[in-house]
């Protein structure tokens, strides 16, 4: 747990949980944005150091969502996953990221850790294909169950490949 | 109401006695007591309850009392975008309602889809149920749905049977679609449109 007794030194806070991420998982990178500290884990430690930052006080799960870097400049992996953390304990938050890449994007789930992420990783698992190990309920959220695809994937057509129309047309002789 | 002479000049009326067709009776009580099932999904469901609600108030033409079970309605106004995981849904509600029934598909996005031609949207309900009536307008205004109510009356009464038989076959069925094509001799020819000359004419003077 962090000193709460300094609210102004914003950076040293900030850095204890960095410096305890890595302690425990070698040199990673982080940056401040807009005064909101983010930073990078390798996706096989990713669960652990979500533990332990819960561990440290970030007790309130904000968002798990994804992001597909397909044709984006410089990039190094296809998936980019966002952890939002807020530790209503301490005023903190925290953007943690990790990257997972074809053919099976697979990242543990923290469904164990923080129950409200169960529907979160439901909808990323639908619209994006990242398998969640772990988690317990891996179903679509938003889409059809008979759908196959995962749209919000940047290779996957806007106006779809013609799911939306795949349905019985009932006339007046019908009903 | 229609009222039709009788055969023999010889047969006297009393009073208060009017004579007409059955079916012609049956489609007046029918259009002047639509109920219709709201199906609204999106923005024009605001447009839906504003033409319920006290201002324009749809009472006056016989359709305020919406019910939201299918079993008691004859007229689906869908209102609103359709998606895929809605459709089965509206189908559904669709095959509940009894007969007579009618449909009205309002406002740009359940007639084409609108601006949502996306993976999840369906382009336009008239791919898979059918639809009397099509109201543009993005949402459309309350007139315009009172409007399209007043012309679903006017077809009830004019093609109404006892029996249904309208919408029977097929061919009925086609006969009934509100988007009827262009008549070949509708041209935009101005020298053999007298109409279309006077309209030039017009926005001519008033462009001078």
């Amino acid at each position: 747990m962090t000193n709460t007794s300094e609210p102004s030194t914003d950076d040293a806070v900030e850095n204890a949980h960095v410096s305890a991420i890595n302690a425990f998982c070698g040199p990673v990178e982080s940056s401040i944005y807009r005064d909101q500290q983010r930073v990078i884990v390798p996706v096989e430690k990713s669960f652990d150091a979500l533990s332990m930052l819960k561990d440290r006080g970030f007790d309130l799960f904000i968002d798990v969502t994804c992001v597909d870097y397909l044709e984006y400049r410089k990039a190094k992996h296809r998936y980019g996953l966002v952890y939002l953390l807020a530790s209503t304990i301490n005023a903190e938050r925290l953007t943690v990221r990790t990257f997972v890449d074809d053919p099976q994007p697979t990242v543990a789930s923290v469904v164990p850790l923080w129950e409200a992420a169960n529907w979160l990783e439901r909808e990323v698992w639908d619209l994006f294909g990242i398998h969640f190990t772990g988690h317990p309920d891996l179903r679509r959220l938003v889409m059809p169950e008979e759908f196959t695809a995962h749209p919000l994937r940047k290779d996957y057509p806007l106006q779809g490949r013609g799911e939306r129309h795949n349905f019985p047309v009932i006339t007046r002789d019908h009903s | 109401m229609a009222v039709t002479q009788p055969e023999s000049p010889s047969l006297e009326l009393p009073e208060n006695v009017v004579v007409s067709r059955l079916d012609e009776l049956a489609s007046w009580c029918r259009k002047n007591s639509l109920w219709p099932m709201p199906f609204a999904t999106a923005c024009c469901g605001i447009e839906l309850m504003a033409t319920g609600a006290a201002k324009h108030d749809l009472s006056r033409f016989g359709a305020e009392v919406f019910r939201f079970s299918p079993r008691q309605c004859d007229l689906m106004i869908v209102a609103g975008r359709v998606v895929m995981k809605m459709l089965p849904v509206l189908q559904r509600i669709w095959q509940q309602m009894h007969e007579p029934k009618w449909c009205i598909s309002m406002g740009a996005c359940a007639s084409t889809g609108g601006v949502f031609d996306t993976y999840a949207v369906v382009q336009g309900i008239d791919r898979f149920i059918p639809v009397d009536m099509y109201v543009p307008g993005c949402p459309p205004r309350p007139e315009q749905l009172i409007q399209a109510i007043i012309d679903l009356q006017d077809k009830i009464q004019a093609e109404g049977t006892v029996a249904g038989r309208e919408f029977n076959t097929r061919q009925r069925q086609d006969t009934k679609r509100a988007l009827v094509e262009c008549p070949d001799n509708l041209t935009l020819d101005a020298s053999r449109n007298p109409n279309l000359q006077r309209e030039l004419s017009n926005s001519a003077i008033n462009l001078n």
